[in-house]
């Protein structure tokens, strides 16, 4: 079964009206993939069935939303990052003079960076404190990150062994982390195309495998919030196949060690 | 880089080493941890162990306990892939002298993560 091309532009423009996430004509088996769960627990006959329903019901618009914009994630996901941020973000701005980091993983998804971030700086830097902001579009995603509590798979995806005996409790079927670890970690509801969250300026900031999913304007606009919000000497953190380079030329690319970090240019003006 | 999979079930030492040498090992293999002795003894070239728990006639822990009594040995990688998720028992494997531990079930991404974070695999950012 395909979808219907009506089936298809309705969720891509709800998507995009929402999310600023970019649907393309050929992601049709993934609003299909995503969407036939949901058809199902609704008795729906198949997806172009249920999202006809859908249609005349503001009030499952969210739920749509939600199912396209929810990321796999993973523990340390890349590694790179999170080995650049022990080796020389954090200790940078040790040495200028900062005791406490304000740091934003954005579309945090269900918390796993969030998680490594404040791992890193639990097990590297327990001198430092730390307040990390992590934003979601999805309530069910930001739910499950508050409750800190991950299911034997997904606690097999990138965690360490080590830092999984440290920092989690066998609870049952799942394992939840530290009250501790969960206690440096806000969870709040965000759009990136909204006004920064409370909580920076900040020093750090993950943006990662999002920007991906924009169209160059809304990159540039999402860039441009995020450098806002960023404190002066502030790091940022793309994905591996991101890069503001031709996107938003106020931001420097930094290689530092087996990865990269953007920094804005020295003078520039907002 | 050869890897030695230690597993009393043939199935299960296959999907590991196919994964295993997806991302470029060659691979032996053992049915319990003291075919796993012999061959280490056999093979000065092994840079990883996975090593399943319950196995008969000697069990992936006392594999474990009798691979780290070797000096010679230390500088191979040990792994538990096994079911046996307890904390007391992730724990009880890590003081041995394991150094990673997955629970089954697992994905082969959850092998080729651990085996990035070891060393043994270039990290390749994902998309």
């Amino acid at each position: 079964m395909t979808l219907t091309a009506e089936t298809f532009d309705f969720v891509a423009t709800l998507v995009r009206q929402r999310s600023a996430i970019q649907l393309e004509r050929g992601k049709e088996y993934l609003v299909e993939s995503r969407l036939a769960p949901l058809a199902r627990s609704a008795g729906a006959l198949d997806v172009d069935a249920y999202v006809r329903g859908v249609r005349a019901d503001v009030t499952k618009h969210d739920v749509v939303v939600e199912a396209l914009t929810t990321n796999e994630t993973s523990w340390f996901r890349d590694l790179n990052p999170f080995t650049v941020l022990r080796s020389h973000v954090v200790p940078d701005l040790v040495g200028n003079g900062r005791s406490t980091m304000r740091i934003w993983s954005a579309a945090c998804s269900t918390g796993q960076e969030a998680y490594s971030i404040a791992m890193i700086l639990a097990d590297n830097f327990p001198t430092v404190r730390s307040n990390i902001v992590a934003t979601d579009l999805a309530d069910q995603v930001l739910a499950k990150g508050r409750s800190g509590r991950y299911t034997q798979l997904e606690i097999n995806r990138g965690l360490p062994a080590p830092m999984l005996v440290k920092h989690f409790e066998r609870q049952g079927p799942s394992f939840e982390i530290s009250s501790a670890l969960r206690s440096q970690v806000v969870f709040r509801k965000h759009n990136l195309l909204d006004t920064p969250p409370a909580g920076g300026p900040f020093d750090i900031v993950f943006l990662r495998n999002v920007l991906i999913y924009f169209d160059v304007v809304t990159k540039r606009d999402v860039l441009r919030r995020v450098r806002g919000a960023l404190a002066p000497g502030g790091y940022l953190f793309l994905g591996a196949a991101e890069t503001t380079i031709g996107v938003d030329e106020s931001w420097e690319r930094v290689p530092l060690g087996p990865s990269s970090v953007y920094r804005p240019r020295e003078g520039n003006v907002t | 880089m050869k890897a030695l999979v230690i597993d009393d079930s043939r199935v299960m030492r296959r999907i590991v080493s196919n994964i295993l040498v997806d991302v470029g090992f060659e691979t032996i293999e053992a049915e319990n941890g003291q075919v796993a002795l012999d061959q280490l003894e056999a093979n000065d070239d092994v840079a990883l162990c996975c090593i399943d728990w319950n196995m008969p006639v000697m069990t992936g822990f006392e594999f474990v306990v009798a691979a780290r009594k070797r000096p010679e040995w230390r500088n191979v990688t040990l792994m538990m892939v096994t079911t046996e998720g307890e904390q007391d028992q992730i724990v009880r494997a890590l003081a041995a002298g394991a150094h990673e531990y997955v629970i089954k079930p697992f994905t082969p991404e959850v092998i080729v993560d651990k085996l990035q974070f070891l060393g043994l695999v270039d990290v390749k950012e994902s998309v």
